[in-house]
């Protein structure tokens, strides 16, 4: 039995310590916020943070893991929508949507870290794949999510 | 509906299935209760009005991506004259489409068709509906229809003052017959239509909500892994699966003719163990086709003297002989995978009762239950298609349906379990229905004048429709592999384009704007022809283009916009391109530049398109954002290689997507002309590739003519 944490609550798990943290949560904890889009750490649809750093879930055994902070994107926000997400909506980024849950991870940890990011860190940051090509959008909505501070009239908005 | 359980019984059942586990079963973004409970009337099969306003717009063509889902509840808000903030949209049931006589039309989503194939008969539905519920309200009065009016789902008869909300008449109006004939609204004065409206399938998108056919939940299901044989056409001789059938939480291994399939608690268990099998192929006839033996079979399809025209027009045999200057080039594309960033997948369960429930991401879900229904064995009425969300589409999930077959085909070993398939991305990449790879040769004839009189075109190029729809084509010629070329809107008194079938052993399909390959081969050749004239490339086009023609609209509008003819940083160039096609008219002019070491950077793309109609203007850019890096990628990267009978690629590192970095900023021009209704999901991509490498000509010199551009040096000479 291996404990995780994630989205703040405890989880029991008996799998196979190699199990890569992705197929844990999708298939053994239900939570299928974060994709599956090639397995091999090169597209990002996978995303999760893992104390607070965005990790490709589908390259990191779960044992790794074990009692570290796991957040998914359906634990993202406490109350109501990230302003991430919020200006993921306002911005209409995604198209198929398949790749956006693991951008918004992405570009969550982002913002965490670096609140006002230039083009050329997004660049060097934003390396998720898109196939539906939402990449101007997705480059707009974390400029003006920069610009939104996350206000609890914000959270409250959703 | 004897065979159906309710939505509310489902879920009782599946939660006893479930053994009380707390078990999330989801169903794709539905509201409204289809069951009608109390509050809920169907006015008619496309609008649902519960008694608190609400309004649920049927949708039947799928959503991967494009748009449709919100612009088709647009187009029936539109005409149903209700409040927008209150209308949500689900997906129509195949099941009761079937058993209703296929009452909502197609629901196939391919060829840029969503919105204008079904825009009038969605309209229609919302007018209908309004009628009818107007009518409920005038009868609850007794006064005439005429005295009421309606705005914002208010139906109001003025004259005594009193108003009634659509919830409140909606299972009176349900009760009416629906109007013989309406009269559907200008589009000048849409209030819901036309305008840039949110996405009703983001919110949930952004949330992960899931949505995806990869996403599929239901108590006690098992998935599943597959490994088909790499040569297509291959077989399965024998496996070894001892040390895989040991694994944890492995419950079955499967042998079919084609492919195996690992059966197990989690997707990555099947996985480990299906690499632990020991599989032995029979590679069939194919297993020495190479890059090498397909090129051959184009070459000897181009030197083929008796191919079928697909244009015949003047003389260009003599047009050449007597034309003061002739040129001639030969372009190239190679195979392309769909790469969906969702794998193929489906989730299929043959209920205790024996009906079959199947998920799927689908393009068409009529293909979807008919591949259900034969790989069952049942008859259509006792299938059900659940349409989820695509992870992308772009043509892969339309017209094939392999992953539905193989799907049901597990889950029927599995007889009682939910199953759910979905394929490794290197299966995805390795087992597509690719873009077809083509051969061209172009021969051109210019007058002294520089004008261009004669063109010939021979065409090889495998067939999608000979493989897609085996025995519909008889004529020898497949218009999606001749189009562009065949059907130019240049005034060129000769013409002639001939086309060799010449299909190998390669699945194709519908990769985005099938065909397109022709865009880039005409329009670069279009570009070498106007160099060869000594004339600028827009007003050589210009030249043949007829007053009115909507491509010269487009061609305008977009070299405007592009400033074509203004200075631009020394070193960046312009390249032009025009290519109409899926109703709609576009051209790209695109401005890159050529670094000393031969490095590309494409940094803006004017778009501009006619589909006649707008339904939602955000849409139709975020469709030409899309089409552009789709179209990059091809550029770029993408190839898929031939050897050994079998796809060389097998995941992102050696089949490339761009990266936010590689994004040129696209300037979408919309310029609607209405009396038409074209698409956006495709149109956008039929310049593109041109418009890339005549403007890299304008660059370097270096005329590009295949693709991708890793096999080009792009410095100056
Ligand atoms: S699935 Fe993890 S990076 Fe692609
Ligand atoms: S939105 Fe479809 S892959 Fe990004």
């Amino acid at each position: 039995m291996l404990e995780l944490k994630v989205n703040g609550r405890i989880h029991s798990v008996d799998v196979e310590p190699e199990m890569p943290l992705l197929w844990v949560l999708r298939d053994h904890l239900n939570l299928h916020g974060a994709k599956y889009g090639c397995g091999i750490s090169l597209c990002g649809a996978c995303t999760v943070h893992v104390d607070g750093v965005a990790v490709r879930s589908c390259s990191l055994p779960v044992a790794s893991v074990a009692h570290k902070e796991i957040v998914t994107i359906e634990g993202l926000s406490q109350h109501g929508l990230h302003r991430i997400q919020q200006a993921w909506i306002e911005n209409q980024v995604p198209q198929c949507g398949y790749c956006q849950t693991g951008m918004i991870m992405t570009a969550a940890a982002l913002l965490a870290k670096n609140p006002q990011p230039t083009d050329a860190d997004i660049d060097a940051t934003m390396t998720n794949l898109c196939r539906c090509g939402t990449y101007a959008r997705v480059r707009q909505a974390i400029h003006s999510a920069a610009g939104a501070p996350a206000t609890r009239a914000n959270a409250a908005k959703s | 509906m004897a065979f159906i359980l309710s939505r509310r019984q489902f879920l009782k059942a599946s939660a006893a299935v479930g053994g009380g586990l707390a078990l999330e079963f989801s169903f794709p973004l539905s509201s409204a209760d289809a069951e009608g409970a109390t509050g809920t009337t169907e006015v008619n099969a496309w609008v649902v009005i519960h008694t608190d306003e609400r309004v649920v717009v049927r949708i039947a063509r799928s959503e991967m991506g494009q748009g449709s889902y919100t612009a088709l509840a647009q187009l029936v808000a539109e005409e149903l004259e209700c409040d927008w903030s209150k209308v949500s949209a689900e997906f129509a049931s195949p099941n009761e489409h079937i058993r209703r006589n296929r009452i909502w039309g197609s629901m196939s989503t391919g060829g840029s068709n969503g919105v204008r194939s079904s825009q009038d008969y969605v309209r229609k539905a919302g007018a209908g509906a309004r009628a009818m519920l107007v009518q409920a309200a005038a009868a609850r009065w007794d006064v005439p229809v005429r005295e009421c009016t309606v705005a914002r789902g208010v139906i109001s008869h003025r004259p005594t003052l009193r108003t009634l909300r659509y919830g409140q008449v909606a299972a009176a109006a349900a009760q009416l017959a629906p109007p013989a004939q309406v009269k559907l609204r200008d589009a000048s004065d849409w209030t819901i239509a036309g305008k840039p409206v949110q996405r009703l399938d983001i919110p949930d998108k952004v949330r992960g909500k899931p949505v995806f056919g990869v996403d599929v939940a239901l108590p006690g299901m098992l998935h599943a892994s597959i490994a088909q044989c790499p040569v297509f056409g291959g077989k399965l001789k024998s496996v070894d699966a001892h040390a895989a059938e040991k694994m944890r939480g492995v419950k079955k291994v499967l042998r079919e003719d084609g492919y195996v399939a690992v059966v197990a608690d989690s997707w990555w268990r099947a996985n480990e163990a299906l690499k632990k099998l020991d599989i032995e192929w029979d590679p069939g006839a194919n297993g020495s086709a190479s890059n090498e033996s397909i090129a051959a079979m184009l070459r000897e399809g181009l030197a083929d003297p008796g191919l079928p025209q697909a244009r015949k027009q003047g003389d260009v045999g003599a047009a050449l002989a007597s034309a003061a200057t002739v040129i001639e080039a030969e372009y190239h594309s190679p195979y392309l995978n769909h790469a969906t960033l969702e794998p193929q997948t489906c989730t299929a369960w043959f209920r205790p009762d024996g009906f079959l429930e199947v998920w799927t991401s689908t393009q068409n879900a009529e293909a979807s239950m008919a591949a259900a229904a034969k790989a069952a064995g049942l008859p259509l009425e006792q299938v059900e298609v659940h349409k989820m969300m695509l992870g992308g589409g772009f043509g892969r999930r339309g017209a094939p349906q392999d992953f539905v077959t193989q799907g049901v085909t597990i889950a029927k070993a599995m007889r009682g379990t939910p199953v759910k398939m979905m394929w490794s991305r290197e299966e995805d990449m390795q087992h597509g229905y690719y873009r077809p790879a083509s051969l061209v040769r172009m021969k051109a004839g210019l007058s002294a004048q520089g004008k261009l009189v004669a063109l010939h075109a021979r065409i090889a190029c495998p067939s999608i429709l000979a493989v897609l729809q085996p025995g519909r084509n008889t004529s020898g010629v497949d218009f999606t592999a001749v189009r562009t070329l065949s059907d130019m809107p240049y005034t060129v008194p000769h013409q002639q384009i001939d086309y060799a079938m010449r299909n190998g052993h390669v699945p194709v399909g519908f990769w985005r704007a099938p065909g397109q390959q022709n865009g880039f081969y005409r329009e670069c050749f279009i570009d070498e022809l106007a160099a060869a004239a000594g004339k600028d490339p827009v007003e050589f086009r210009l030249g043949m283009l007829n007053e009115g023609d909507k491509n010269r609209l487009v061609l305008e509008a977009a070299t405007r916009a592009a400033g074509w003819g203004t200075p631009l940083a020394s070193d960046v160039h312009r390249g032009v391109a025009l290519v109409n096609g899926f109703g709609s008219y576009a051209a790209i002019v695109a401005e890159v530049s050529v670094s000393a070491k031969g490095e590309l950077k494409v940094h803006r793309i004017v778009l501009a398109i006619d589909s006649g109609y707008v339904v939602n203007p955000d849409t139709c850019r975020a469709q030409a954002e899309s089409n552009v890096v789709y179209g990059l990628g091809s550029i770029l990267y993408q190839e898929n290689n031939v050897k050994d009978g079998r796809i060389v690629e097998s995941n992102f590192h050696d089949f490339r997507l761009p990266q936010i970095s590689e994004m040129p900023k696209v300037e979408t021009v919309l310029v609607p002309t209405g009396g038409f209704w074209g698409g956006h999901g495709e149109p956008g991509i039929l310049p593109l590739t041109a418009a890339v490498c005549n403007a890299i000509f304008a660059a370097t010199g270096k005329r590009i003519r295949s693709l991708p551009l890793t096999h080009h040096d792009l410095r100056k000479v």
